[in-house]
């Protein structure tokens, strides 16, 4: 059975930032994004105490910076949409080393890579401290729609199993001699694809009827009842609550 | 006679699929309270569509179900599938929740239990099927012989009446599928197992029903059904190569 890779986001420990509800951390990290967005970008220092809040929470997480620079990967696509601006970007221009700069692209890709990077590590810090389903058990007691819910609690658990069946999959086609080397052979593959979509589909049904057996009527049953304490919110709503004081000190001085 | 009605009691069920291609063409079965009974029959002899009807999830096109006396119909779906825990083949469809735990809560928790209670049920369950440890794992981490066994545990924990297994063999290992032919022995429910591993309806139940081109086409002792090499042939089944059935029992 393959191990799955959705897994290799989360890092068990038993801190303090690891035990709080996943109901408190999930809305706790939106407003850090926000607060974060809503900051100047002229204001160099504000993203300075920023990224000392997060290292903060990693330390307290007991979340090394290996961790999560490694899995800061995720944010490259960005980073090259960035580093495109300064490059294309209008308005006044500037010479560096022979290449011509636009000082409003230079600022915008600022923006976007500081805002971004400080989004990416929050996220990052908050899956390596919550399990993917109690991140899902979280939602749910946020009442997020609760069709949103099961559709990610189900990919979740099927994950494995799909990704499994595609690894047999290619290996049945190997083990025929198959080896997709260029385009001509993504017929193949399409084909494959296309197998493997009706084959989940069929699973679906088939998972349907086993929920059905069992007296599902549409609703997922809430078995645990919310009910984080006044403590664990305070806890958590001081990320939030220190960028804010950061963000409306930034506001007050431009 | 036992005072309580039957376990299952089918009558003159038909059905054909909305196709027009007919499954099922008039099937007859009871099934007593406690039984262990194999329903044997070849791919295509319509077990599964018989299966689907024991718990409403196909409804009769013609005839009757009823299970403990309660007809299968819309306003008894609810009840039925309490009554009737059915466990499909692959223990992954069977299996959807993030955890053991929360899957062998599921169907109690569809019942409305919360709390302690439906708590002491999981535990229960697992204990039953000898898995307690397991119950904070994710399914997929499970060997399949494990899942086969939670996948029991899934429904024990509807306190079914009657319990349906679909294959329940397939794909074990000799091991596994010792281990659950001791769990299955062990259940003091009813029991239909749905299969055509013969050697396996020989070890776990006492009667056998053979269900073949839409009806029951034999009903009697195990060991007279599978020592009758003519009937068997029949119906497109046959024992392993190797295996014979004694004449008389030990």
């Amino acid at each position: 059975m393959g191990a799955g890779h959705h897994h290799q986001l989360y890092r068990p420990g038993v801190t303090l930032v690891h035990r709080l509800p996943p109901e408190c951390k999930l809305p706790a990290v939106a407003a850090f994004a926000v607060v974060v967005v809503a900051t100047p970008r002229e204001v160099f220092w504000a993203f300075g105490v920023y990224v000392l809040l997060l290292a903060a929470v990693a330390a307290v997480a007991r979340v090394p910076a290996a961790f999560v620079l490694r899995r800061m990967v995720i944010e490259v696509p960005f980073v090259l949409f960035a580093v495109a601006l300064p490059i294309i970007g209008l308005g006044a221009r500037f010479e560096v080393l022979g290449l011509s700069l636009s000082a409003e692209g230079l600022w915008a890709a600022w923006n976007i890579l500081a805002k971004a990077t400080l989004g990416v590590v929050a996220s990052i810090l908050l899956a390596a401290t919550t399990e993917p389903r109690m991140m899902l058990l979280g939602a749910q007691r946020l009442r997020l729609p609760q069709l949103l819910v099961q559709i990610a609690m189900f990919m979740l658990r099927y994950m494995d199993v799909i990704l499994d069946e595609m690894r047999r999959m290619r290996v049945a086609r190997e083990s025929r001699g198959f080896a997709a080397r260029d385009v001509r052979h993504l017929p193949v593959l399409a084909k494959s694809a296309g197998a493997l979509f009706i084959r989940s589909y069929e699973r679906g049904e088939r998972v349907h009827l086993a929920m059905l057996s069992r007296g599902y009527t549409g609703s997922m049953p809430v078995v645990h009842e919310g009910g984080a304490s006044v403590a664990s919110w305070a806890t958590a709503a001081l990320l939030p609550a220190a960028a804010l004081a950061t963000a409306a000190l930034s506001w007050s001085l431009s | 006679m036992t005072p309580s009605p039957p376990s299952l009691r089918v009558s003159e069920l038909a059905y054909a699929y909305p196709d027009g291609t007919q499954a099922l063409f008039g099937v007859d079965l009871t099934i007593g309270s406690g039984e262990r009974v194999a329903l044997l029959g070849p791919n295509g002899a319509g077990k599964t569509t018989l299966v689907m009807h024991l718990n409403g999830i196909l409804t009769a096109g013609h005839g009757l179900v009823e299970v403990a006396g309660l007809p299968v119909r819309k306003d008894t779906l609810k009840e039925i599938r309490r009554r009737v825990g059915l466990v499909f083949q692959d223990p992954d469809d069977q299996l959807f929740m993030p955890t053991v735990r929360e899957d062998v809560a599921f169907g109690p928790a569809n019942l409305g239990m919360r709390g302690p209670e439906l708590e002491r049920r999981v535990r229960d369950a697992l204990e039953q099927v000898g898995l307690p440890e397991v119950i904070d794992r994710p399914p997929h981490h499970l060997s399949f012989g494990q899942r086969r066994r939670v996948a029991v545990a899934t429904v024990l924990a509807m306190r079914p009446e009657i319990l349906v297994l679909d294959e329940p063999s397939s794909n074990l290992d000799p091991a596994s599928r010792r281990e659950l032919a001791e769990v299955l022995r062990s259940l003091d429910v009813t029991v239909l197992m749905v299969t055509h591993d013969l050697p396996y309806a020989m070890e776990l139940c006492e009667r056998s029903l053979i269900l073949s081109g839409g009806v029951i086409a034999a009903d009697g002792p195990t060991r007279e059904i599978l020592a009758d090499p003519a009937l068997l042939a029949a119906h497109r089944l046959e024992l392993p190569y190797g295996f014979a059935v004694a004449e008389r029992p030990h």
